[in-house]
């Protein structure tokens, strides 16, 4: 039977000394590694595991996205990617439209050129045809798409206002009371019921 | 299980060709039997069509991806209730939810219509089936629910993210029974003019069923905006896209129907126009599913393209054709009983009443065909949106607002310059001090203060009514206030429940103002960076992004971005806006069914909404896009939404209210009456 040469306290105490040591090293060589900040709320601004999955890829908002003559401007033209909302509430719902975002830098190179709203409009209109303006511009054919609505119900109230005109309203005077099966008592409360809740 | 659902679909349609032709001409030769054959054939015609519906819930639950249907709108890993909900979520299932739907209101109109009117039942029969018929053909001919595929795949494709919602669960079935409903009151119109019996009878036939469509109309319009809302993420509620326009259209024409029809009851007038506007809803509600089924016009609420579109315009045309030209052969038996007898009266408001309503129902349709007339007339496409309607539509709906207060304040057949003087007092008087704390407040929007003023003045006129009903019944038969109060409603219901309908749309239309002044902001925002957004109120809000986690939940890989939120500095808590990224297994492997869609952050009170969107993230980092919104006074248009709900089932709750027949010989006789000594009518 082989006795093993017993170990040294000192040995001993070295090798352990030099475990733990190589361990906290390794924790520490791991925790550089890991990507810090995936914790919510640490400050750190960490990465997504899945990127993919959280939607398109966003580039920073800029003080120009967040100009209200821009927006006003986006809000009369319409996105072209085939759904049937303005630029503006297009690229900022669900944030998946392609199209918007080209439309909105249009917009932007437009503005910086030096044009004002209505000559952005009207750029877009020659380049994307009317189809590119929320509502139709006021003139021509389209007025009446304006019109017609009102015309037609100031019209028929007018008509109707007319053909009652016509007509011989009955007075008062000669309408004929209908008999009611009722007590000169029963008669007065009714009248006193009426004038409180009559309408 | 699909064999059976074809054949209940076969059965559905040869019944139904049955039920039309021989309730038409076995009620017209007067054939007890043929008519009795036709009502018991409608009752068969629901069952089959129920037992259809069977057949596609079990393919559904059973995942028979064989089944083209349950393949392209349900997966594996979709939720038990989306399934259930997935039945309506595509062209075909929904035409035969329709259909069965359709056959369970024509079968309950058979079984629960007085006998009163069983001359004309057959005739109602011979029309609801006709239209059940209708719609069979389209599934059997173009759409059918039950079409299999040359293989079977593992896994079906999905539903689209955006319908799973709980929203999306309720708001097409309610919106189909108010469409679909409509067809009750259709046929006992046509009914009527068939059979010549054009007295007040066919009204009150139809009267609850109007009601009933209506009201789920109501509610779902109502639980659309609220989907769009929540599951969409732009923002608001209402776009005036083709879709929503045309579920308005016959909301509108049955509107105007509830307040003319009450004209025809009390005084006999307005028969014609009634007709016509039973025949024109119907046709609305045809013209909806056309619009939405067919892709004539582009809507992000559209079906997939297809050649349904086709047989709804040639059965919009036919029917049409038909019920105008049925109503102008009967046209010389629809004399008014009595005339006007004053333009400042009840009944003229009515009219004018019924004219908006009609004239924003054809605004409405007149702008949702626009680019199609543009195209026609100049070869030019333009687009119709939401500035175009609001233009046309604001002053329209501002006029009816008014009316809404008007008309119930002037009395019938004729007011008297004291009883407009009494009546308008109030009001006025609440208008004013509206305005004025309105002005005081700093508001300057012209047509968000005019709403809230007629708001103000038609609020007035509804508590004035109350009021004064309460202190009647008070003084009368010395009931305490609380019990005057509800006795008062329960014995006038229709009335009573039509002024709480009206509070309901003053609080819609308080809630629809808020939004001219909405606040928004983009930002982009690294976790502990913040950013601020004053409300209306004068308040700042401060939005601090926490950061983005990510998870695995049911069918989805969720990626959620939390924000802190502060009021003025002092803490509110967190809201969380996700993307959710839908997948299906195949292999082994999840693959993206679809893009990543949005579930907005909403916190909703009396005030106002935060909206937060959470775009997406800068470089695969948790640096984050936002939109921050703050939406005024949102909340109150789902509050609308109930209170609507709860008016209309009070008008049209069963029963007469515990009037006694004598009392209500004496009420009606009231209308007449006139009073000694006044030389006023009543």
């Amino acid at each position: 039977m082989n006795n093993p040469s017993p170990t040294g306290r000192r040995a001993f105490l070295r090798s352990a000394g030099l475990s733990v040591a190589a361990t906290l090293g390794a924790a520490y060589a791991a925790a550089a590694a890991q990507v810090p900040g995936t914790l919510p709320g640490s400050g750190a601004n960490g990465s997504l595991g899945d990127p993919a999955a959280a939607g398109r890829p966003q580039a920073p908002t800029t003080d120009r996205d967040n100009d209200a003559a821009v927006q006003t401007i986006e809000k009369r033209l319409r996105c072209t990617c085939g759904c049937t909302l303005d630029v503006y509430t297009c690229r900022t719902t669900d944030f998946t439209c392609t199209s918007s975002p080209q439309l909105h830098r249009e917009v932007l190179q437009l503005r910086e050129s030096g044009m004002d709203g209505q000559q952005i409009v009207d750029a877009f209109v020659a380049k994307y045809g009317e189809q590119a303006l929320m509502a139709p511009k006021p003139q021509g054919f389209n007025l009446a798409g304006y019109l017609v609505p009102g015309a037609l119900v100031t019209t028929a109230g007018l008509v109707m206002l007319w053909i009652l005109g016509r007509r011989r309203l009955v007075p008062a005077s000669e309408r004929a009371p209908i008999p009611v099966d009722a007590t000169p008592e029963e008669l007065a409360r009714l009248r006193d019921a009426l004038a409180d809740g009559d309408s | 299980m699909t064999l059976l659902g074809q054949f209940a679909l076969w059965t559905a349609f040869v019944l139904g060709l049955w039920c039309a032709i021989v309730g038409f001409s076995g009620r017209w030769r007067g054939r007890p039997d043929l008519t009795a054959s036709v009502v018991r054939s409608v009752y068969a015609i629901c069952a089959a069509l129920l037992v259809a519906a069977a057949c596609l819930w079990k393919a559904l639950a059973t995942h028979d991806f064989n089944v083209e249907y349950v393949w392209a709108y349900t997966s594996r890993n979709l939720p038990t209730y989306y399934i259930i909900s997935a039945f309506w979520a595509g062209q075909k299932g929904s035409l035969l939810f329709w259909a069965v739907v359709l056959s369970v209101f024509a079968a309950a109109a058979q079984a629960l219509s007085s006998r009163r009117y069983s001359e004309l039942l057959p005739y109602v029969a011979a029309v609801t089936s006709s239209v059940v018929a209708f719609f069979v053909s389209v599934m059997i001919f173009a759409a059918n629910p039950f079409a299999r595929m040359a293989v079977t795949p593992l896994d079906g494709r999905g539903l689209n993210p955006q319908l799973q919602n709980v929203g999306m669960t309720i708001h097409p079935p309610m919106l189909y029974l108010g469409y679909i409903s409509i067809t009750i009151p259709f046929a006992f119109a046509v009914a009527a003019l068939l059979s010549r019996k054009l007295d007040t009878g066919w009204i009150h036939a139809i009267r609850k069923w109007t009601l009933v469509s209506w009201l789920f109309l109501a509610i779902g319009i109502t639980l659309g905006m609220w989907w769009a809302y929540v599951e969409l993420g732009w923002g608001g509620y209402w776009a005036w896209d083709p879709v929503e326009n045309a579920s308005l259209l016959p909301w509108l024409t049955m509107t105007a129907f509830l307040h003319s029809v009450m004209i025809q009851e009390k005084r006999g007038m307005l028969k014609r126009w009634n007709l016509g506007l039973i025949v024109g809803t119907f046709m609305l509600s045809i013209f909806g599913t056309f619009i939405t089924r067919s892709g004539v016009i582009a809507s992000v609420h559209s079906f997939t393209q297809s050649n349904v579109g086709y047989f709804f315009l040639a059965f919009l045309i036919l029917s049409g054709a038909f019920g105008f030209t049925l109503l102008y052969t009967r046209w010389h038996l629809l004399e008014a009983e009595v005339h006007l007898e004053s333009m400042v009266s009840r009944e003229a408001a009515f009219l004018f009443n019924n004219l908006l309503f009609v004239g924003i129902a054809f605004s409405v349709l007149w702008g949702t065909l626009f680019p199609i007339i543009s195209e026609l007339v100049r070869g030019t496409k333009i687009t119709v949106g939401p500035p175009f309607f609001n233009r046309v539509n604001v002053p329209l709906g501002l006029l009816l607002l008014a009316l809404t207060g008007i008309g119930p304040l002037i009395a019938w057949r004729k007011a008297s310059t004291a009883n407009l003087r009494r009546q308008f007092t109030g009001p006025l008087a609440a208008a004013g001090v509206t305005a004025a704390a309105l002005l005081a407040s700093g508001m300057r929007d012209f047509y968000a203060l005019l709403a809230l003023t007629l708001a103000g003045f038609v609020a007035a006129t509804i508590v004035q009514e109350f009021f004064r009903g309460v202190r009647a019944r008070h003084r009368m038969h010395g009931e305490s206030i609380p019990v005057a109060f509800v006795r008062l409603v329960a014995r006038n219901r229709r009335r009573y429940g039509g002024y709480i309908v009206h509070v309901a749309i003053l609080i819609y239309c308080v809630g629809f103002a808020g939004m001219a002044f909405k606040r928004e902001r983009e930002a982009t925002l690294k976790p502990g960076q913040s950013v601020e957004l004053a409300s209306p109120y004068g308040h700042v809000y401060r939005f601090t992004h926490v950061g983005i986690s990510q998870y695995q939940a049911l069918n989805r890989v969720v990626s959620a971005a939390t924000v802190q939120i502060a009021r003025d500095g002092k803490p509110e808590g967190v809201m969380t806006s996700e993307k959710r990224q839908h997948f299906t297994i195949e292999n082994g492997e999840k693959l993206p069914s679809f893009e990543p869609s949005t579930e907005v952050a909403i916190r909703s009170d009396l005030r106002e909404d935060l909206y937060i969107v959470f775009a997406g993230p800068v470089n695969g980092t948790e640096e984050a896009v936002y939109r921050f919104t703050i939406n005024p006074l949102v909340w109150w248009i789902w509050f609308g939404g109930f209170v609507l709900a709860f008016g209309g089932v009070i008008t049209m709750w069963p029963g007469d209210g515990g009037v006694s027949p004598n009392r209500a010989r004496r009420a009606q006789a009231g209308y007449g009456v006139t009073l000694v000594g006044t030389g006023e009518p009543s």
